[in-house]
């Protein structure tokens, strides 16, 4: 039985459960209401606790069986391999049990299994089903039971309600505390990986190395086989992008937030503001096309007319539109911040006779300056983050360059070229990417808290 | 010593302030006007360049349904390849050298047989008669009849040949040539030919991606909402909380993408390329995004209604489950469906997972493998063919279509329900 078919099954039984539990609550009640019992909770209580206890229990067994049963499954398969040739070595059980998988999955032709594979295959897929047929037996066995339970504990007096929201508090806690689980889980996987990366490759050899050509060979005499990994020329493009970037996006988004709340008429507001905001709703994948089919080649041409050398792959096509992409992020931030910078301030600069624009530079500026620098750090981060736009027009080898027209290589970029395609998770390779992610992980979270800082420690309070 | 009472002076300095003024002004409205003009641009230019995607070249055949090449027994099985060609060669009786045979049938789309295929197995009736059809041509002669391949260029310099151009002209000048609705982009799956592509694989993966990513995402996103906003104490547990959503929040979407193959993938063995981990991890990027706006919307109910709901005697969760979560719903559901919006077109972390295989099949369950609309416009971006330059723009062009749609509900929602207290 497929999850997602479980899943509904699982939820028809509680809407079951649900009118099962409301009807039977009626019927005692009504019984009971002749010898002067009142009934506590609300039938719509009764009802709920029974379905409570129709798919709780259920749904955590299936997610925990979910989870944990291809770790068992994996383990049997090891066995059932080691005990129909004993004399594999730890990496080829590994090998094989990848190639059994893949088998399994349809992704390994017939021609290319032997007879192992097919055994190991078939047992896989018997385990499969097996897990898959346990799975559904005992989850909808726990429901049909709680459900009973549930229905056997209803009675006029029974404080369904009381327990109905006791439980809809723990459940409450437990989704709140998902943000931290998917903290600790991403911290933890990053973390786990770098450090089997930093097993085969040096700490600093990985931080202050200039040179990046992560290709290993695949056999042994190859050669450029090992591969170095100095992390260097992927920061020196990263900032070069982000540098672009931000030329574009902090002047354009800052000036068309200041006229936007302190010049515009509401009705060219009214028309600019949504303008501004379908640019931030436009997906990365777009810019990245329009950056690498429209203004790469663009400025190349352009570039080739006064005398330039662009490459096709620029660092400057990828910053000027990665700076479009940010200039609704600034421009927003911005505006809210200016408009909450009271209007007395304003007023007063004016009564000294100042004019509007001396009024914006002079005091409405420094006086928004804390939030504007925040906004600043948080489009920096997001710059650094974005992936789309630079894998699509950015370059993947690695020039350690400080000329805008050249094909420079970038963070992301690196982590999506490591992963995409095949992969064996062992390789330092691989694991290179998770420790590139860690570096992002780390920069961007430096940035945004110190975003959060300057707010709060240079903010006026104006009231 | 500046003289301040000079009047020639204040003249000229009041002159000078009004320039800045009018300067400072200037600017901001060339940052206004150039943020609209980018825009503009941007789709203007897109949506040009993905006019060429909605039609396409189609040619008349009379295709003979001999039973040479299929039989009624096992219309499935038959040869409708040939059938095709066939007909086309009724056309150029003098073509008989293999080569140039050869040549003949390059003009062809690869999938010209589709759409007789279909009809022959949906009634094998039709097997004996001959049959007046559209079939599509190569993406090649497409191009060049919109006039994108230029026909003048010296031979060597331009993809169609020479003998290619007299068969089209010839089929031109018998006016069997017309040009329709590319309907093959809407109901195909993706192909290597870009006349055969089409988004219905992509856009079916997006959908189950997007049902995991709303049935995960927005039960546990209003649930911790309301946890944080209406129940929860004062405590660092949640201080804690709140600290990890406000940092979630602005973690690179790549990151995701890493943390879903190293928990979901690699540790809990989860099929690569599924919407189902695909729809996970959106849903754990989308989380932040509804809890802050549900907050949002919670916080802006005013206490009377939770104090009026008190003195008549509800209890804490009888006000939140009969009055605060109704009136916030406009609220809540306005910032899902921005979140959702917002994970409809993101695309890096499912790089990171596979979703950006080559899948002919349109995906029918969330383990099944699928790709989703933004990754389909990745993959077919990376491709060399011109013709897919087109096809690339008009999967952009839909992909913003259905976001302009799912945003604008989202809007209409909020001013329809919205309630100023």
């Amino acid at each position: 039985m497929s999850l997602s078919f479980l899943f509904f099954c699982l939820l028809g039984l509680g809407i079951f459960s649900f009118l099962f539990g409301r009807r039977r609550i009626r019927a005692l009640s009504a019984a009971s209401a002749t010898q002067g019992i009142k009934q506590h909770s609300r039938d719509i209580y009764h009802g709920s606790f029974v379905a409570v206890c129709a798919v709780l229990v259920p749904l955590v067994a299936l997610l925990a069986w979910t989870g944990v049963s291809p770790l068992i499954i994996d383990a049997m398969l090891e066995d059932f391999l080691r005990s129909q040739s004993p004399d594999l070595s730890v990496g080829e059980l590994g090998v094989l049990m990848a190639k059994v998988k893949a088998y399994y999955v349809g992704s390994l032709p017939n021609s290319f299994a032997n007879d192992l594979m097919r055994d190991g295959s078939d047992y896989f897929a018997a385990m499969v089903d097996n897990s898959a047929m346990a799975r559904a037996t005992i989850v909808i066995l726990l429901s049909v039971s709680g459900a009973a339970y549930g229905l056997r504990l209803l009675a006029p007096r029974f404080t369904a309600r009381p327990m109905v929201e006791q439980i809809f508090e723990y459940v409450m806690i437990a989704a709140s505390a998902i943000a931290i689980l998917t903290t600790i889980g991403i911290v933890l996987s990053l973390i786990f990986e770098t450090i089997r990366f930093f097993d085969k490759v040096p700490f600093l050899e990985f931080l202050f190395g200039l040179s990046w050509s992560p290709q290993i060979a695949i056999r042994e005499d190859q050669v450029g086989g090992s591969g170095t990994f100095g992390a260097i020329p992927l920061f020196a493009g990263t900032l070069m992008i982000t540098f672009i970037a931000m030329l574009v996006a902090v002047p354009v988004g800052l000036m068309s937030a200041v006229y936007l709340s302190e010049y515009a008429n509401p009705r060219l507001r009214g028309i600019a503001k949504p303008a501004i905001e379908i640019l931030a709703g436009i997906p990365t994948v777009v810019y990245g096309f329009f950056a690498a089919l429209m203004v790469a080649p663009f400025l190349r041409d352009s570039g080739a007319e006064i005398g330039l050398t662009l490459s096709s792959e620029s660092a400057l096509a990828a910053g000027l539109v990665m700076g479009i992409m940010i200039i609704p992020f600034i421009s927003s931030l911005s505006d809210d911040v200016i408009n909450a910078v009271p209007q007395t301030l304003r007023d007063g600069a004016a009564a000294l006779g100042a004019t509007q624009s001396e009024t914006i530079r002079q005091v409405v500026l420094p006086a928004a300056l804390p939030g504007i620098v925040s906004a600043i750090l948080l489009a920096i981060s997001r710059a650094i983050g974005e992936t789309m736009i630079v894998v699509m027009a950015a370059g993947v080898a690695a020039n350690l360059t400080a000329n805008p027209f050249e094909s420079v290589t970038t963070v992301t970029v690196q982590i999506v070229m490591l992963l995409v395609g095949d992969q064996e998770f062992d390789s330092a390779k691989t694991l290179a990417a998770f420790a590139l992610g860690l570096v992002l992980f780390f920069i961007t979270l430096m940035l945004n808290v110190l975003a959060l800082y300057v707010v709060n420690r240079f903010r006026e309070q104006y009231d | 010593m500046t003289d301040y009472s000079d009047p020639q002076y204040r003249a000229a300095r009041l002159k000078k302030r009004y320039r800045a003024e009018r300067r400072f002004r200037a600017y901001g409205l060339a940052a206004v006007l150039s943020a609209a003009l980018i825009l503009v641009f941007l789709l203007s230019s897109i949506i040009y360049s993905s006019l060429p995607a909605f039609s396409h070249h189609h040619v008349r055949l009379d295709i003979e349904v001999s039973s040479d090449y299929v039989s009624a027994e096992a219309p499935a099985d038959g040869n409708y390849l040939g059938m095709v060609r066939a007909a086309l060669r009724q056309q150029f009786p003098e073509v008989t050298a293999r080569s140039d045979k050869r040549a003949l049938y390059q003009i062809l789309s690869i999938g010209a047989y589709d759409d007789i295929q279909k009809r022959v197995i949906a009634d094998p009736s039709l097997i004996g008669s001959t049959m007046s059809l559209y079939v599509p041509l190569s993406d090649d002669i497409d191009l060049m009849l919109k006039g994108l391949i230029d026909r003048n260029l010296p031979e060597s310099e331009r993809i169609v040949s020479d003998r290619d151009l007299q068969f089209v002209d010839k089929l031109l000048s018998e006016e069997r040539i017309r040009s329709q609705f590319a309907i093959a982009l809407f109901t195909n799956g993706d192909s290597r030919e870009p006349e055969m592509a089409g988004i219905r694989g992509a856009l079916s993966g997006s959908l189950l991606t997007l049902v995991v990513t709303l049935i995960v995402s927005f039960p546990l996103g209003v649930l911790a909402a309301i946890y944080l906003e209406e129940v929860a104490p004062k405590n660092r547990f949640t201080a804690l909380i709140e600290v990890n959503i406000n940092n979630l929040a602005a973690v690179p979407s790549i990151v995701y993408g890493l943390l879903g193959l190293a928990v979901f993938i690699n540790f809990f063995s989860m099929p690569r390329s599924a919407p189902l981990v695909g729809g996970l991890v959106l849903a754990l990027m989308t989380l932040p995004t509804i809890i802050i706006a549900t907050r949002a919307a919670l916080s802006a109910i005013p206490p009377s209604i939770r104090e009026a709901a008190m003195g008549v005697g509800a209890s804490r969760f009888q006000v939140i489950m009969h009055h605060v979560l109704p009136l916030a719903m406009p609220g809540i559901l306005t910032g899902t469906i921005i979140g959702l919006a917002q994970a409809a077109g993101e695309t890096a972390p499912l790089l990171m997972i596979g979703m950006m295989a080559f899948i002919v099949d349109v995906p029918g369950d969330v383990t099944a493998k699928a790709t989703v609309l933004p990754a389909q416009i990745y993959m077919w971006a990376n491709n060399p063919e011109r013709a897919f330059v087109a096809r690339t723009s008009a999967g952009i062009v839909i992909l913003l279509t259905l976001l302009l749609v799912v945003n604008a509900t989202a809007i209409y929602f909020r001013r329809r329900f919205e309630k100023r207290w």
